[in-house]
């Protein structure tokens, strides 16, 4: 990064930071601090329901599962739009009849007090160990290639966004949202493009589509039933929705972006809005990665894409070892890149019979890229047993940093810190309201009626759970893998989550206690599939199902223990 | 403390996009768009597998 990356890079993160803040600092109504402006729009809306769902790791790790795996992680998406109607249709209406801040403040006037808190709790838990995971992933990448120090990154990212959030609320969040997605939109859109003209010439995007999905990269939509393949239509559809019901539906950082806006038509059409576009945009990310792929077929590709991993490990007494995997995989990437000509050439020239044998031979000389690449895992571990081996991650900013002209890669920067501080601003707002309402509310009965005591409160849990994060990043180590970690920490929780929300909203029935005790044998459950799944293979499926089997033993454990309770005291069910 | 209530009864209300009547053509309209995007993926698959 030069000196003009660095402006680009200061000048839209704290620029729109600062206009943030600078914008909502009188906000002082509770209304407006947790629900957002009385007038915002859907566009706003439906802008800052994904700003909030799409995080750094969206960009940064997205194209590398395109690049290493193909596009058939858009497959995890397919159940969103259908939850999105579900969430448009049934729940948000309730939430506005009722004038709720928070989902689990519904579940107290449903329920009880006792499964409000753990609904709340629930979200505190998982939501708070996620905010952690959001804030270090980009800021490692960052960091690692960058040469940026990882705790500065993560303090000024942290404090950055701790600033406005804490500042003006939820008006402050909307508003920097936009923002912040129109600078992701730009840059995302420039980097497409600047990928697609640096393609061989008289490649075009339709070879490069050719060649990777031959190499198998673009099969997006995969029909397998075999239930040990992570992305498939099935677990996609039926996974992916109980993941979106409850990560839309019940999880605080999503309601709350919606709750709010003039009437409730904003809220529906904020969600529609993402309904119709997160497939096509997931789609496109992963199709970067795809095309970067094959970008790097033409190009001196590195045999390590984290390069600063693998110099660290290939001086002194490996160096030798180190320099033989490099030659042997720039030989076999020259080699590689001739047997594609071949194949395009039969391709081109319409040589039927030619065209299976050149496909055979390319996939081959894949395959032998492929296996040096994995020697040369190997050789790192061999090298050090803690050493990151995981480099897809590293295939997109790589490219930003050595193809993308200056000022352009300051905006490309400037486009991860962006989703980082958006995302974040949604966790940070919600973790702050459900404290202040769901548990300071609830043991402070008598506040509730001072609001500006209650604007302060919401403020100084803000900046708490803002810390938490910023010292969780900087102390704890995660998974390699980040966008799945994320993923994974909420499967755990949200089927419990949502299987409360759906006893609340479509078993009238069922009363607290009987929900309750369903919720804690559910949850224990997923934990113990989630822990156990090492040690008896059997268990080792999918983390997207945890979402539908915790939603169904929580519904259908509620409806047993509903028949078996007797009716007492508390067991009255409330209207909704 | 609650925000103030709140919206009228909502199932049939006139969305105000042009060319829907009610939610539920709305819901329709995305679903069908869903379906599309689906079977789109699916051709795109096929065509440059």
């Amino acid at each position: 990064m030069n000196g003009l990356d660095w402006i680009v890079l200061l000048v839209t993160m704290v620029g729109i930071a600062a206009y943030g803040a600078w914008h909502t600092r009188h906000t002082d109504h509770l209304d407006t601090y947790l629900k957002g402006s009385k007038t915002t729009r859907w566009g706003t809306i439906g802008i800052s329901v994904m700003a909030t769902q799409a995080s750094a790791i969206t960009f940064l790790s997205i194209p590398g599962q395109g690049f290493e795996s193909g596009i058939g992680f858009v497959q995890n998406y397919f159940g969103l739009p259908l939850a999105l109607i579900v969430v448009s249709a049934v729940f948000l209406p309730i939430y506005r009849r009722l004038g709720v801040y928070t989902a689990y403040e519904f579940l107290g006037g449903r329920f009880d007090a006792k499964t409000r808190l753990l609904g709340a709790g629930l979200f505190l838990l998982q939501r708070g160990l996620a905010a952690g995971v959001t804030i270090y992933a980009p800021a490692i990448i960052l960091a690692t290639v960058l040469g940026w120090r990882l705790d500065l990154t993560i303090l000024g990212t942290g404090l950055l966004v701790i600033v406005y959030t804490v500042t003006g609320g939820s008006e402050a969040v909307n508003l920097t949202q936009k923002w912040q997605m129109g600078i992701i939109f730009g840059g995302m859109m420039i980097a497409f493009l600047i990928l697609l003209a640096r393609l061989p010439a008289g490649l075009g995007f339709g070879g490069a589509a050719h060649i990777a999905g031959a190499m198998g990269k673009l099969q997006a939509v995969d029909f397998s039933f075999d239930p040990e393949k992570r992305y498939t239509l099935w677990t996609g559809l039926f996974g992916g929705l109980f993941l979106s019901l409850s990560y839309f539906g019940t999880d605080q950082s999503q309601v709350q972006r919606y709750i709010g806006g003039a009437a409730l038509r904003e809220g529906r059409l904020g969600l529609m809005f993402n309904a119709l576009l997160k497939i096509p945009m997931q789609f496109s990310i992963l199709l970067l990665g795809a095309l970067l792929f094959v970008f790097y077929l033409f190009q001196p590709a590195p045999i390590f894409y984290n390069r600063v991993e693998w110099q660290h490990h290939a001086g002194g007494s490996n160096a030798a070892v180190f320099r033989a995997l490099e030659e042997k995989h720039a030989t076999l990437h020259a080699a590689e890149q001739e047997k594609i000509r071949a194949w395009l050439g039969t391709r081109d020239h319409g040589n039927v019979a030619a065209e299976p044998a050149a496909r055979v031979a390319m996939l081959a000389a894949q395959g032998a890229t492929d296996a040096v690449r994995k020697e040369a895992k190997a050789a790192l571990i061999a090298a050090d047993p803690l050493a990151k081996t995981k480099d897809s991650d590293y295939v997109f900013i790589g490219f930003i940093l050595d193809q993308l002209p200056h000022g352009v890669i300051g905006l490309l920067i400037a486009v991860m810190i962006a989703a980082a501080l958006g995302s974040k601003a949604g966790e940070l707002n919600a973790l702050g309201t459900t404290t202040t309402i769901d548990l300071w509310r609830h043991f402070r009965p008598l506040a509730a009626h001072d609001e500006a005591r209650n604007v302060r409160v919401a403020k100084w849990f803000t900046a708490f759970w803002g810390v938490v994060a910023v010292a969780f990043a900087l102390f704890a180590g995660f998974a390699e893998n980040l966008i799945e970690a994320i993923n994974i920490i909420g499967s755990i929780f949200y089927g419990v989550v949502l299987g409360i929300f759906l006893v609340a909203f479509f078993l009238k029935q069922v009363h607290g206690t009987a929900v309750f005790w369903a919720a804690v044998v559910a949850q224990t459950l997923i934990f113990a599939l989630y822990l156990l799944r090492h040690r008896f293979p059997v268990l080792d499926i999918s983390y997207l199902w945890y979402n539908l089997i915790g939603c169904a033993v929580c519904v259908a454990l509620s409806l047993m223990l509903q028949f078996m309770l007797p009716d007492g005291p508390g067991q009255s069910p409330a209207s909704v | 403390m609650k925000s103030p209530p709140a919206d009228p009864p909502s199932s049939d209300e006139n969305p105000g996009v042009p060319g829907f009547r009610t939610w539920r053509g709305i819901y329709f309209f995305v679903f069908l768009c869903f379906v599309f995007a689906v079977a789109l993926l699916a051709l795109f698959s096929q065509w440059f597998a």
